[in-house]
């Protein structure tokens, strides 16, 4: 049910003229903001980390705004009501929604390496590219489970399309997606350690560049992201109840 | 197994609604004020009213949509608000309009995925989805995206969509609209089809011919209560005593149809626009002859056909509508 729901999603998501626009200018921006960026720091050897961290970037932007709109863009689309028909836990029903915004996101991170091998020839020699493969997909399942949180957490919040916004940069600052977190002041560390995307892009990159252990990193990503799972989950359950109490589930 | 598929009693809904951001105010509308209803297994129910009477408010918390403010119902036994999952299970959901699809997905897609969402065993989903794309001649287009369907195509979309996981019971809000007359007849025998097979229906629609040859009860609804409940023939009888007179005119205004409205042995006078003419009914008890008064009240004005005939369905809802609509103002002040 999950994956044939996440697959349709991704589907309906891809096909949209405006995600495809996007979809073919950004990664190009990422690629060539990186490898300015550490050109200029002097570092041409860690282009390639560079490039999987603009990467990073793009799934984390499909999945804030993706899966923090998906309640709404549903609502939008007169699907809302009958997905929330279905005999299941609202959470299972809106998983494969936040899953398939991380799903085409990856597609951002396809094509920001693809890019970067093709304008600037950034040499796509992972240090170790079995364990890239595992942990590029544990990231975005994580991610897509921190969607889950994100997507119940937006429906409450009135204002949420201004914290959408907000939320992009600092994350991908704090998660060290770009550049490393050791650069950044002390206090966000605490911070970094709670979100999965930091663990997620830090397993993603030392499989890239064999910086360190994966296992661990993307252990600790996963059962964060379960932990966020589960409180998604039941926050969702509270939502939905709310909302039929509230009459909000059509657009009135 | 219980002995009726839908149950209601006093089933109440206030909508309140926040207008206003700098000044907030607040609205409450009472949609539904206390509904009673019975549906047996297998039986197909009507629920007819105006615009704003409350069906589809009804039938949101039926099927578990909404939670009611107040009273309770139940779907084959179970409680709507407490076994919520039992519910979702037995039902199937249609509505009308060409929203609720995923437009950039083809038809199959559409079904496949809500198949999955239904819990359709992933074995019999193949199967069920092409004879339902084949029930609602759909098969041939099935994987074409949605968004260039016309209206009634995804319409029929819906209803395929509400059938595939095989409800006992079948909440069919406006399922004509926008569909065809061809196609329209064709989901009529759908429906009737299913009914025969067991399914019950609550059905509501616009289209008193539907209704009329559709369902076995009918229950008009309006001003958010049941004002009336019966066989067809049985709200037939509403505008028992009563005959119609039918009158073609081009340019009655709207201060002859209120004269119209005063004479001697109306009841009722109603004015619908049919391509170029206006088409003038008016009813009356059916011991006055009104049709010389009311031709006299339309002088200068010039008539087509003029037919004088037994009430329909429709004569009779429009009855029961209008004693409603007279009330209200009265109610108005009590509140
Ligand atoms: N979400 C909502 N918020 C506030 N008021 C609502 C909402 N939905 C419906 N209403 C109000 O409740 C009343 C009943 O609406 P409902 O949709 O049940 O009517 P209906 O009988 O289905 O009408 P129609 O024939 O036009 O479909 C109306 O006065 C409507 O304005
Ligand atoms: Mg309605």
């Amino acid at each position: 049910m999950l994956a044939v729901g996440a697959l349709l999603h991704a589907k309906q998501l891809s096909r949209s003229p405006f995600e495809i626009t996007t979809a073919l200018i950004v990664p190009v921006v990422q690629a060539t903001l990186a490898v300015y960026l550490f050109r200029a720091g002097g570092e041409p050897g860690r282009l390639l980390e560079a490039a999987v961290g603009a990467g990073l970037m793009g799934v984390w932007s499909s999945v804030l705004f993706g899966s923090g709109g998906a309640i709404q863009n549903q609502r939008w689309l007169g699907t809302l009501e009958m997905i929330m028909l279905a005999p299941r836990p609202p959470a299972l029903v809106v998983l494969p929604i936040t899953l398939a915004t991380a799903l085409t996101g990856t597609y951002a991170m396809v094509a920001t390496l693809v890019w970067g091998r093709l304008l600037y020839g950034i040499p796509l020699d992972f240090a170790r590219p079995l364990l890239f493969a595992v942990a590029v997909p544990g990231c975005i399942l994580g991610l897509g489970m921190f969607g889950l949180l994100l997507a119940s957490t937006f429906v409450l919040l009135r204002n949420a399309n201004a914290l959408t916004n907000t939320l992009e940069y600092p994350i991908w600052l704090v998660s060290g997606m770009l550049v490393p977190i050791t650069a950044l002041p002390a206090w966000t560390g605490p911070v970094a350690a709670v979100l999965p995307t930091t663990w997620g892009a830090r397993a993603v990159r030392e499989a890239a560049t064999g910086s360190g252990p994966v296992w661990p990193s993307l252990g600790i990503c996963l059962a964060i992201s379960l932990a966020c799972l589960a409180l998604g989950a039941l926050m969702m359950t509270h939502v939905e109840r709310r909302a039929r109490a509230a009459a909000t589930l059509a657009l009135a | 197994m219980s002995e009726h598929a839908i149950e209601a009693v006093g089933l109440r809904r206030t909508y309140r609604s926040r207008t206003g951001w700098l000044r907030p105010q607040r609205r409450e509308v009472e949609a539904v004020r206390g509904v009673d209803l019975t549906v047996g297994n297998g039986e197909l129910f009507g629920l007819l009213g105006p615009n704003g009477a409350g069906k589809t408010t009804t039938i949101k918390m039926l099927n578990t949509l909404l939670v009611p403010s107040g009273g309770s119902a139940r779907i084959c036994g179970y409680d709507v608000v407490t076994r919520t999952r039992e519910v979702r299970r037995r039902i199937g959901y249609v509505f009308g309009g060409d929203r609720g699809l995923y437009d950039r997905l083809s038809a199959r897609d559409n079904l496949r995925y809500f198949a999955e969402l239904y819990g359709v065993p992933g074995r019999e989903q193949r199967r069920r989805i092409g004879e339902l794309l084949e029930l609602v001649r759909l098969d041939g287009r099935d994987d074409d995206r949605v968004e260039g369907y016309s209206r009634g195509m995804r319409q029929r979309l819906h209803i395929a969509r509400g059938l595939l996981h095989r409800p006992r019971v079948l909440f069919l809000d406006e399922p004509s609209i926008g569909v065809d007359p061809v196609a329209a007849r064709e989901l009529r025998q759908t429906v009737a089809d299913l009914a025969a097979t067991g399914t019950t229906v609550l059905l509501t629609t616009h289209y008193m011919a539907e209704a009329d040859e559709l369902c076995g009860r009918i229950a008009v609804i309006a001003n958010g209560r049941i004002q009336a409940l019966g066989t067809p023939a049985e709200l037939r009888r509403h505008a028992d005593g009563r005959r119609v007179l039918e009158v073609e005119a081009y340019g009655v205004t709207d201060r002859q149809l209120a004269a119209i409205r005063t004479l001697p042995g109306v009841r009722e006078a109603s004015m619908d626009v049919v391509g170029a003419a206006q088409v003038l009914g008016v009813q009356s008890d059916a011991g006055y002859d009104v049709q010389a008064d009311v031709l006299r009240a339309l002088d200068g004005v010039r008539l087509g056909r003029v037919t004088a005939r037994q009430p329909t369905l429709e004569d009779a809802y429009v009855a029961i509508v209008n004693r409603v609509a007279e009330e209200r103002p009265i109610e108005a002040v009590a509140a």
